[in-house]
Formats: structure tokens, sequence, C-alpha cells
């Protein structure tokens, strides 16, 4: 129980030191929701103006635009350590390498959960979507979505850190391997918004759930190979 | 000398195989010569499996016991893989352009699948090729994939929920092994070319995991200075030559 909380302390002390990194930068923050506010207005142009085809493709475009967002997120919380040795001093400290792992996923979460705040209500206004009667449904499927992005995103953060061309590796490894979350996020948003007809909901909510334990747990059990380098 | 008997073994099995596919067994009544494609398709695809489940656990093996060895077996693996993968995804494109009208047909699980494993290993292979230092390389790659091997079940389950139209697997079914609808010669020919392809498949991965221990062995002879690497042999001789990858070699003379 000690071990527990003793990681979750941890943890929290490095969300809370990242969250406040971005709180008083704002830079980056800002410039990732603006990116993804920018997405979702191409979307509208590559798909043209009928309003249905929008509405149609809106649970898909929401989740792109958050996907793709997202891997500048989870990906500028491990540069901020890139900077005056900050990641070899993280790693030198005393602590559980899960923890780190935990703590960096955690911040990932956070960040994930605010883009979402932004794109749900800009999606409902941009593609003409009624999202109010389905909010909780959707709010939970945010919510799972975001944590199996986050668990995925940080460890390949930490692998392609320390990477010549992380820029571009970051999404290409991530991608592939976020597939399933996609789908299912997006089958189960779309599910939500149609008042769940064919009672498919709880299924791919439980795939979402799923893929979040697993990828959680192999990342915190492969995280701390990467420190040791 | 022994590893080359066995290419040449492979590379004769392969080829009595299809032949065989080709000439010796008859043409499926429904889907003509086109059926033909799933002897080396489905030996393929086998074949991708197989690689990335190497990959996956010779990289565990590297986590564990700390030998470069491993990351060797890994990375041959890997790149042979890629190359079965790609290889079963142009044969089933091939077939599915008669059979089902289209190259690409989305609401199949396994055509799907098989993409993204192109994806994921391919990105693999990228990583190993942009870091330079062995042991942080076979770090990277062994987690890379054991996530990846991870992903893959999840994928594929996944994207079974989404309508299938794939071929149902014709020997695994229990119902099928107690009646047998496939007559003797197309098993014969599937399960021959199944034998031949894994034979080449040893072959290569042999080759290519001595070629991943020479491909060491020179990089570890570079960084200490034994010999100087072919890129700052070419450049020292030209105008501004950049030094800068033979610094080492150059301060040990």
């Amino acid at each position: 129980m000690t071990a527990l909380r003793r990681t979750a302390t941890v943890a929290w002390a490095i969300a809370r030191k990242d969250a406040i990194a971005e709180m008083r930068g704002k830079q980056a923050a800002v410039s990732t929701l603006t990116f993804a506010a920018v997405v979702l207005l191409l979307f509208g142009f590559a798909l043209g103006p009928d309003p249905h085809r929008l509405a149609d493709a809106a649970p898909g475009l929401l989740w792109l635009g958050l996907v793709f967002a997202g891997l500048f997120a989870v990906g500028r919380f491990h540069e901020l350590e890139t900077e005056d040795g900050a990641l070899e001093q993280l790693t030198l400290y005393p602590v559980d390498r899960r923890s780190i792992y935990a703590g960096k996923a955690a911040i990932g979460v956070l960040a994930m959960l605010v883009l979402g705040a932004l794109l749900v209500p800009l999606v409902a206004i941009l593609y003409a979507v009624d999202v109010v009667h389905a909010l909780p449904i959707l709010a939970l499927t945010v919510v799972l979505g975001s944590i199996g992005f986050a668990a995925v995103g940080t460890f390949y953060a930490g692998v392609t850190v320390r990477l010549r061309a992380r820029e571009v590796m970051l999404p290409l490894l991530v991608l592939p391997i976020v597939a399933p979350l996609l789908l299912a996020a997006v089958k189960a948003t779309t599910a939500a918004l149609a008042g769940d007809p064919l009672g498919e909901l709880p299924a791919w909510l439980e795939l979402l759930a799923g893929f979040d334990v697993v990828m959680l747990i192999a990342g915190a059990g492969t995280y701390g190979f990467l420190l040791e380098e | 000398m022994k590893t080359r008997i066995l290419g040449v073994v492979a590379l004769l099995a392969v080829a009595a195989a299809t032949l065989y596919g080709l000439f010796g067994v008859p043409a499926d009544l429904n889907q003509g010569d086109a059926q033909r494609i799933m002897y080396p398709h489905v030996s393929s695809a086998w074949l991708a499996y197989l690689s990335f489940g190497v990959t996956a656990l010779a990289g565990l093996g590297w986590l564990v016991r700390r030998d470069l060895r491993f990351d060797a077996v890994a990375v041959a693996s890997a790149e042979i893989g890629v190359l079965f993968t790609a290889l079963a995804i142009w044969g089933g494109m091939m077939w599915g352009r008669p059979v089902w009208g289209v190259f690409w047909q989305w609401d199949d699980p396994r055509l799907t699948t098989t993409a993204l494993l192109l994806a994921l290993y391919v990105g693999y292979l990228l990583l190993r090729r942009l870091s330079d230092d062995p042991k942080r390389r076979a770090t990277r790659a062994a987690v890379v994939g054991l996530v990846a091997a991870i992903d893959i079940p999840i994928v594929h389950f996944s994207v079974i929920w989404w309508r299938s139209l794939h071929q149902p697997p014709t020997f695994l079914s229990p119902d099928k092994i107690l009646n047998p609808s496939a007559p003797l010669q197309f098993v014969l020919a599937l399960v021959g070319m199944l034998a031949a392809y894994t034979l080449a498949w040893t072959w290569l991965i042999i080759r290519r995991y001595q070629l991943a221990r020479a491909e060491l062995a020179r990089e570890e002879a570079v960084r200490s200075g034994v010999v100087r690497s072919a890129r700052s042999a070419t450049t020292a001789s030209g105008e501004g030559a950049v030094a800068q990858p033979s610094a080492p070699a150059e301060a040990a003379r």
C-alpha cells in the first residue's frame, strides 16, 4: 500500500511540475489547441460544404483531430525534459521508473481532456452535430480514449525523445498502434450520437477500456528500460 | 557450407512447390486460376506472423540476457518479416481483384491487420536506423517490438468486429477437419508451399543474422579506431571534408 502511495506521490509531482511549466509558458498549449481547431476547419474544406456529409463524418473527424493534436501534446512533455539535461536528472531520482511513466501519462491524459473539451463543442458548432443529448457518454468515450492514447503516446515519446528525427518518428510509431483505439472511439462516438440504436455502445467502450489497461501495463512494464540508456 | 546447402534445398523446394501449385493442381471450381495465388499468399502471411513473433521474443531475450546476438536475431527476423508481409499483401491484392472485384477490401480484417503490421514494422526498422549506439538501439527496438506484438491481437480483434468478408480458414475449423472438403491435392499443394517457404525463410534468417553480426563487428571496429569508416575514407580526400565520424579514429592514431 505504501509502495502504491509512493508511486502516486511521485507521479503527481511529475505531472504537477509539467502542468505548471505549461501554464507559465502557455505557447505550446495555445499552439496545440489552435492546431487542433485549424485541423477541424480544414476537414470542413476537404469534405465540402454539404452539412449532412460533415455531420456523418463528425465522429471520425473529432478523433482524428484529437489524435493529431495529441501527438504534439505527448511529445511535448518529453521534449520539456531534453533542455538542460533534465531527463538525466529525472532518471537519477531514486524512484520507481513506473511512477515516472505514470506521471508523464497522467499529464498526457490531462492534455487530451483539455483538447477534448475544446474539440467536442467545436465539432458541434462547425459540423452542426447535436452533442448535448449524448454528453455523458461522449465524455466517457473521450476519457477512455484519452487514457489509451496517453498510455501509448507517453511510451513512444520515451522511445523517441533522444532521437534525431523524433518529430516524424513519434507519429510514425504511434499512429499504427492506436488504430484499434481510433476505430473503437469513433464507433462509440457514432453510436452515442445516434442514441445507440443497435446496442453496440457497451462493446466498443469495453474494447476501449481493454486497450487502456493493456497499453498502460505494457507501457509501465517497458518504459523503465528506456531510461536506463 | 551447411547454410549454402540449406539455401539450395530451399530454392529447389520453392521451385517445385511453385510448379506443382501452377500446373500440378487443378484450378478451383469457383475461383479458377486466381485460387493458385493462395499457396504463396498463405505461406507469406504465416511467415510474416512467425517473423514478428520471433522479433518480439528475441527482443525479450535481449532485455533479459543483455546479449547482442538476440538483437541480431530480432533485426534479421523483422526485416524478413517486412518482406513477407509485403508479399502477403501484394498476393492478397492480386487475388482480390478478380475474386472480390477490388484490390483493397476494407471489410476484411486480415487484410487491414496485415497493412497495419507492415506499418508497425517499417517503423521498427526506421527506428533502428536512427539509433547509433548498439545497446540503445537494441533496447529501443526490443520494447517497440514487444508493444507492437501486444498490439497486433487487439488490432485483429477490433477489426473483426467490422463485417468480415475474408475466406474463412479452410483447415483450422474442426468441422472441416472431420469432413474434409478440400481434395488431397489442394492440401498437398498448400502444405508443400508452406514447408518450402519456411525452409527459404530459415535460410534468409541465418544469412541476415550473420550479416547483422558482421555489421556490428564493423561498427565496433570503426568506433575503436581499428578501421576508418567508409564515409570518412571517401570524404577525407575531398575538399571541405567533414571529419566528424572519424574523429575517434584520428585521435587513436
